[in-house]
């Protein structure tokens, strides 16, 4: 029997979260996702949880370091400026090869920026944002559904590859409320975290870390994390394609930005025009490879971004030679609206 | 000999200047400002002393005193 | 008769956005009142913190600068060295100078930066809607603490004044209060005296303010001025905790 909840995407998102089994959640106060930590402070507590609200970001997502080499599924939540506290913090879960789920509620930028939605983050979400050569698998839901399912997924993914996961929502997915049906969950076959630390008895030693001096341990160690993310790229894309089989102009789009764009097609539609949706789901791994075969056919794209030009590239680099890439961007201050993409989508036509 | 003047469309109706004066000289209008507000005003009479206390309290320095 | 309380210079006039009973309207007016008194308006910096800390710049007329959530006592270190005859001073609310900005307030105040900063502890964090701070009472609800702060989760409140005082580099560390006419007073007297010890160069300055928040402690104004008295006091004592009298620490 399906339940059906009328509700926040930030509280969507931390339902899932207890949903998926985790126990331990250390965050920071930022506006537009104090529903994060203030829904599982509540909550948390009830299935004996930890909720910590910690000093800053930087202690967040170091608290959250520890719990993960504990073994356990534990979350952060910030928005930007908080998230880019935490860069350090990712790069050592991606170096050490710890699980890890941290969600971006983004916010407009750079700086103090605003409080508003923007997309101003997915290069430091995708281009690794701290320091060195990893990658985080970035889930980008589009609905409050999704700001649930993605979670679940979130912390599978965390726990299947031993990397961080971000999940990269806006300030509008953050706060809006909206259906969503609660289907079962049902965790898949993971591995046994063997390599956690939980006191050395009866095993030798466990270590986590990220400092390879010796010989060749630190070329070696890179190329293992590339080949991982290799195996993401192979079994892990997702992304939704509607509309796009007889379209001549392809609209790229992800987040909020999708939303205001499938009203915007339908009005595109409605006027005689063949435009189609590719919504890119996982950011990283980027779905190029079925961008490249919809590109064979389609030879017309428009990358809507609320930003001033991050995942266009993205696109740009995955679409065959003769395809051509536009691009549109609504920068941050409020989200865009369907006539104003109507027109950007006759333009690019 | 004192008086007070206040700005209605700065006060905020917040009262602290009610606690502050030492006579109990501050109570409040009949007619809102823009905001919605009904401001603080002096009692009519000749007893307030000019003695800035209720200005001293304002967190929206919406009080002037004369002495 | 003539007027004997008027809108000091240094505060712009326009209306404060600050909620009904918000102390931050009285700490803003202290400071600018300490400026005017000692002519200070042309050579004085201020540093916001984040919070509702971050809008000094629409109140004072003086140059200002946005520091990162925390930070400002870092900034202002910056600005002090580059320009040694300036006034500067940060104004801060309790989750920017006791939770994420507890490296940079205790260093700053270590290294006896000849600065002043001013801390505003209305035990909550204002802006962002009413979550637990390090100065949140035991038992406080916030929306982080829905259950009442207790000391073995969240540990407890912290005491920045006292803290700070047990630092060599501190020269003046004091806590004062708004809710009466007689702590105002009080309070007018330290920030003048924060300010005029760093125009003798005497080193670092710190003045706590215990300030209500009647939206986020879901009380009226009067209720809140009250629970200063109340609730805050008994665990943030008033006074002066390190007073230093020359220069002979130098």
């Amino acid at each position: 029997m399906e339940k059906r909840f009328f509700i926040k995407g930030n509280e969507a998102l931390a339902a899932a979260a207890i949903k998926a089994g985790c126990r331990f959640y250390f965050g920071y106060p930022i506006t537009p996702q104090n529903d994060i930590p203030e829904y599982l402070s509540r909550h948390l507590t009830k299935v004996e949880g930890c909720f910590i609200q910690a000093e800053s970001e930087v202690a967040s997502i170091n608290m959250l370091l520890g719990a993960s080499a504990a073994g356990a599924r534990a979350m952060t939540s910030s928005s930007s400026p908080g998230i880019s506290l935490m860069q350090e913090g990712i790069s050592y879960l991606a170096g050490s090869e710890l699980p890890a789920v941290i969600v971006n509620i983004t916010r407009s930028g750079p700086g103090l920026g605003g409080i508003s939605a923007s997309q101003g983050d997915y290069f430091q979400a995708t281009r690794g944002g701290g320091h060195g050569d990893y990658r985080t698998i970035v889930l980008a839901p589009h609905s409050v559904q999704e700001m649930h399912d993605l979670t679940l997924l979130a912390f599978d993914l965390a726990d299947k590859y031993r990397n961080p996961v971000v999940i990269l929502g806006d300030a509008v997915l953050g706060q809006m409320k909206e259906t969503m049906v609660e289907k079962p969950y049902h965790p898949p076959e993971l591995p046994p975290k063997d390599w956690a630390l939980t006191g050395a008895a009866g095993r030798k030693p466990n270590l986590i870390k990220s400092l390879y001096l010796k010989e060749g341990e630190m070329e070696r160690h890179n190329w293992k994390l590339f080949e991982k993310y290799q195996r993401m790229k192979g079994k892990e894309v997702r992304y939704e394609a509607t509309q796009e089989e007889d379209a001549q102009l392809v609209v790229v789009a992800f987040g909020t930005t999708a939303r205001v764009s499938k009203r915007a097609i339908r009005l595109a539609r409605a006027a005689g025009l063949r435009v189609g949706l590719f919504r890119p789901i996982t950011l990283f791994p980027f779905p190029e490879e079925a961008l490249l075969r919809l590109s064979q056919r389609v030879k017309r794209f428009l990358s809507i971004e609320m930003n001033t030009g991050q995942m266009v590239e993205d696109v740009k680099l995955s679409v065959a030679r003769d395809a051509e890439v536009h691009f549109y961007g609504h920068p941050p201050g409020s989200p865009p609206v369907p006539e104003e993409l109507l027109e950007a989508i006759k333009k690019a036509y | 000999m004192g008086r007070i003047l206040v700005n209605r469309e700065r006060c905020k109706a917040c009262a602290l200047c009610t606690l502050a004066c030492p006579k109990k000289l501050i109570l409040f209008s009949q007619e809102a400002n823009s905001q919605g507000f009904y401001p603080a005003e002096l009692r009519s009479g000749e007893e307030c002393t000019g003695c800035a206390l209720c200005a001293e309290a304002c967190p929206d320095v919406a009080i002037e005193v004369w002495r | 008769m003539k007027q004997v309380f008027r809108r000091p210079p240094s505060l712009k006039d326009v209306p404060f956005h600050f909620c009904p009973g918000c102390h931050h309207g009285v700490i803003h007016r202290l400071v600018a009142e300490a400026i005017d008194h000692f002519n200070l308006r042309e050579r004085t910096i201020g540093v916001a913190g984040v919070g509702c800390s971050v809008f000094i710049y629409e109140y004072f007329d003086i140059d200002v600068a946005e520091a990162p959530h925390g930070r400002a006592p870092a900034v202002a270190t910056g600005l002090k060295r580059a320009l040694r005859d300036r006034i500067i001073f940060t104004y801060q609310g309790d989750g920017d100078l006791a939770s994420i900005g507890m490296s940079e307030i205790v260093h700053t105040a270590n290294r006896g930066e000849n600065i002043t900063v001013l801390f505003v502890n209305n035990t909550v964090y204002g802006m962002t809607g009413g979550q637990m701070a390090p100065t949140t009472l035991l038992g406080q609800q916030t929306t982080t603490s829905p259950y009442g702060r207790d000391f073995q989760q969240d540990g407890y409140p912290i005491r920045m004044a006292e803290m700070l005082a047990t630092l060599e580099g501190t020269s003046f560390s004091t806590r004062v209060a708004l809710n009466t006419p007689a702590n105002l007073m009080k309070a007018k007297k330290a920030v003048r005296h924060a300010f005029e010890m760093q125009m003798h160069d005497m080193g670092f300055s710190f003045v706590e303010f215990l300030s209500s928040c009647p939206t986020n402690w879901g009380m009226n104004p009067l209720q809140a001025n009250e629970r200063v008295e109340k609730e805050l006091i008994p665990y943030f004592p008033l006074g002066i905790f390190k007073e230093r009298k020359g220069t002979d620490h130098l």
